[in-house]
């Protein structure tokens, strides 16, 4: 029986994650590969004005990497309730994002900080739900993002009914969805996977590997690398370096093409690595070999990308400096804008509920401001509006 | 000559991780299944150490898929196993509802008694820890209202080491629901109470947690402790109050309920739940037919509101607390306060 088990866990520690060369344009030492394909992709990038997209690539990664390291310190510090580190996935998300059209319309997860923060988010806004002042942050059709969903995968079947939605209108925008290696294994993702390709939607399945569900290893959720269940289900699909900004980019670019262009659904495997915890109230060390983060280590995407611009000759003094000012305003505004954030009024508890009025919850709201208003106001938390 | 147990002090969460360890002993078709139960012992703990302990072939880390984890232990149920499924949050259970309905409810009734589905699906449920949401769920009304689950929850370390053996000794399924905000808290366990002793069973009873003569205020799970710490309160106002921890919320032991009820004329339900269709509904319509003549007053409700779990800076204005546990009782007293009236039609 214990032979049998030991044969078990090291069949599933040894798969999935390691199985095939993800497409990859820069390697980790930050230098170019040419690829016939992909580079079409990338005209912005390698044209006249690619330096100034180089630029915005790696300035966004840099502040999202500096969002990020702020809101684990704006928990730390008790500012925050809870904080789901994105650090480490900076190319998957920012490279990914720059490839989404204004017009398209995003499911995230809840750990697209990074995602949001492209698309235009504002930093409060980035935070709000982790402080506990509500249940989202921005608003969704303002910045054409659903809000964060905390339901492991329930948000790639909403994915798939708005491009159904785009398809019976016959626009030609589409939907793009992030989930992770652990949300595979759910009902709703494979389902989602069904009526995408039943009807040709056009969407974007965009599933970030960070090799880690909480404490479960990828191999758990997948003996294959995970880009390979899209074809089973009709669904062409790509498995991408995530750590690479650029093979990001041009492979979102790819499947939207596809998307825009009536070709139906596609498939991103994103391979990239979770370097923080899985919340701040998470302790990868207890399950976590720390050999493995130094390894991953060495992939970093934002010290690839540097590499790859310092042998272009772009990351001078100015490029830097401008950057990292950039980041250190961004993280004060972030930390303000936190600190000072007014508490929701209490009856706002019993606001949006329903749309219309309900006389069952207005009475009880009646209720709730007799309650109050008889107890000491004192007792009460100061309404921010 | 009977041996006295030393008493134990643990923190409820650690009485869990004994009660599930001692099952596990007993019988060796029990097995746990669960997300990050393994390496990880669960993001509560609960099963810290088990894995190690017992192996992974009976500490089951499953892919991260509810209906999946569910629908699985039912095929290890047909092969004579007794699954414990861990659900990590409340609100991550629903992916799994269907197969705990429609499957693992049903399947002995509809077998005409043939297959036994001994699964114990344990659920940390409520509020009051400032979680995000879809962590802070009371779906217990859920359960109860289907045919064929059992559903039961402790209020503290005692109960809990008794109550999660029982539970997975039962031939039919229970849904187990752990009071997550008092995993932390401690208390004496007489780990000879239950299945290994000559102890009363807990699982199927209500405990009469204080004893009182005014009022009967009923309670469960996590507001046991609220209430306790309520009647203590009343009584310094001269007001006693009769506690009592319901344990079993399916079936519910009104045999206890009624004793107190005529005891007392007054009744007093709590829970975190939303109130509509909630289980104080059925606790109030129940005593009304059982005691009618005995009551003074009706019976109060004190609960959540009927709204979604709201975000954490304002949950303690959704979870029934000290001072609103004694509005209600004054109300039932009769005595006048800001809601005095409300439930009358004002």
């Amino acid at each position: 029986m214990r032979t049998e088990v030991s044969t078990y866990q090291m069949r599933y520690q040894m798969t999935a994650g390691d199985h095939g060369s993800p497409i990859q344009l820069l390697s980790p030492d930050g230098e170019r590969h040419p690829n016939e394909h992909f580079d079409h992709y990338l005209d912005d990038v390698d044209g006249e004005s690619g330096a100034q997209t180089l630029a915005s690539l790696y300035e966004d990664m840099v502040v999202a990497r500096r969002i990020d390291a702020e809101g684990t310190a704006l928990q730390r510090q008790g500012q925050l309730g809870l904080w789901p580190p994105f650090v480490g996935q900076e190319a998957a998300q920012i490279g990914s994002a720059h490839a989404i059209g204004a017009d398209d319309f995003i499911f995230p997860s809840y750990r697209e900080i990074g995602v949001a923060y492209v698309r235009g988010a504002s930093l409060p806004d980035l935070v709000r739900q982790w402080r506990g002042n509500a249940h989202s942050g921005w608003d969704p059709f303002a910045l054409n993002m659903a809000p964060s969903q905390v339901v492991i995968g329930a948000q790639t079947l909403h994915a798939v009914g708005y491009a159904m939605g785009v398809l019976f209108d016959g626009a030609e925008t589409a939907a793009v969805t992030y989930f992770g290696d652990g949300a595979t294994s759910q009902g709703d993702v494979n389902e989602s996977m069904v009526f995408a390709a039943s009807y040709q939607a056009p969407v974007v399945f965009f599933c970030q590997n960070n090799h880690w569900a909480i404490s479960e290893p990828v191999g758990l959720q997948a003996h294959v690398p995970i880009a390979r269940r899209a074809p089973g289900f009709g669904i062409p699909s790509a498995r991408v370096d995530g750590n690479d900004v650029l093979a990001c980019l041009a492979v979102t670019r790819e499947a939207l093409e596809r998307a825009h262009s009536g070709n139906g659904p596609s498939y991103i495997e994103a391979v990239t690595y979770r370097m923080g915890p899985h919340t701040t109230a998470d302790d990868p060390t207890r399950y976590r070999d720390p050999n493995e983060l130094e390894d991953w280590k060495e992939r970093d995407p934002i010290a690839r990308f540097e590499a790859y611009l310092g042998g272009l000759g772009l990351l001078d003094d100015e490029l830097r400096s401008r950057v990292a000012a950039k980041a250190d305003a961004v993280a004060a505004e972030l930390r303000e804008a936190t600190i000072h954030m007014p508490d929701p009024a209490p009856g706002s508890l019993f606001e949006h509920v329903y749309a219309g009025p309900h006389s069952v919850l207005d009475r009880q709201r009646d209720q709730f401001e007799r309650y109050h208003g008889g107890i000491s106001s004192a007792t009460l938390v100061e309404g921010g509006h | 000559m009977i041996e006295q147990n030393p008493l134990v002090q643990m923190t409820f969460a650690k009485a869990l991780n004994a009660g599930l360890r001692r099952a596990m002993e007993r019988d060796p078709r029990v097995v746990l299944m669960g997300e990050d139960i393994g390496k990880l012992g669960g993001v509560f703990r609960v099963t810290d150490a088990l894995q190690k302990d017992f192996g992974a072939h009976r500490v089951i880390d499953t892919p991260l898929a509810e209906s999946g984890i569910m629908g699985t232990a039912i095929g290890m149920a047909y092969r004579g196993y007794r699954p414990i499924v861990e659900i990590q949050f409340d609100g991550f259970l629903y992916p799994a509802f269907d197969q705990i309905v429609s499957q693992v409810a049903k399947l002995h009734f509809r077998s005409l008694g043939r297959v036994k589905v001994p699964i114990t699906v344990r659920i940390p449920f409520g509020g009051g820890i400032g979680s995000p949401e879809h962590h802070s769920e009371s779906p217990e009304a859920y359960f109860v209202h289907t045919a064929g689950l059992r559903v039961i929850s402790p209020s503290n370390p005692q109960d809990a080491y008794a109550m999660i053996q029982e539970a997975v000794a039962s031939d039919d399924p229970v849904v187990f629901l752990e009071p997550k905000r008092r995993y932390h808290d401690k208390g004496d366990v007489d780990t000879s109470v239950g299945l290994d002793g000559p102890g009363g069973l807990a699982m199927g009873s209500a405990r009469v947690a204080s004893e009182g003569r005014d009022v009967t205020l009923v309670a469960y799970g996590p507001l046991v402790k609220t209430c306790l710490d309520a009647a203590i309160a009343a009584s310094d106002e001269g007001v006693s109050v009769e506690v009592i921890d319901l344990r079993s919320l399916s079936p519910i032991d009104y045999a206890t309920l009624e004793t107190s009820v005529r005891k007392t004329g007054r009744l007093v339900i709590a829970h975190e739940a939303s109130r509509t269709g909630g289980l104080g509904a059925e606790i109030a319509a129940s005593i009304a037919e059982r005691c009618f003549y005995y009551l003074e007053h009706a019976p109060v409700r004190v609960t959540g509101f009927d709204i979604p779990y709201p975000y954490s800076k304002l949950e303690f204005y959704h979870l029934p607390d000290l001072d609103r546990i004694l509005d209600g009782v004054d109300r039932v007293l009769g005595r006048p306060n800001s809601l005095s009236g409300t439930e009358e039609g004002e």
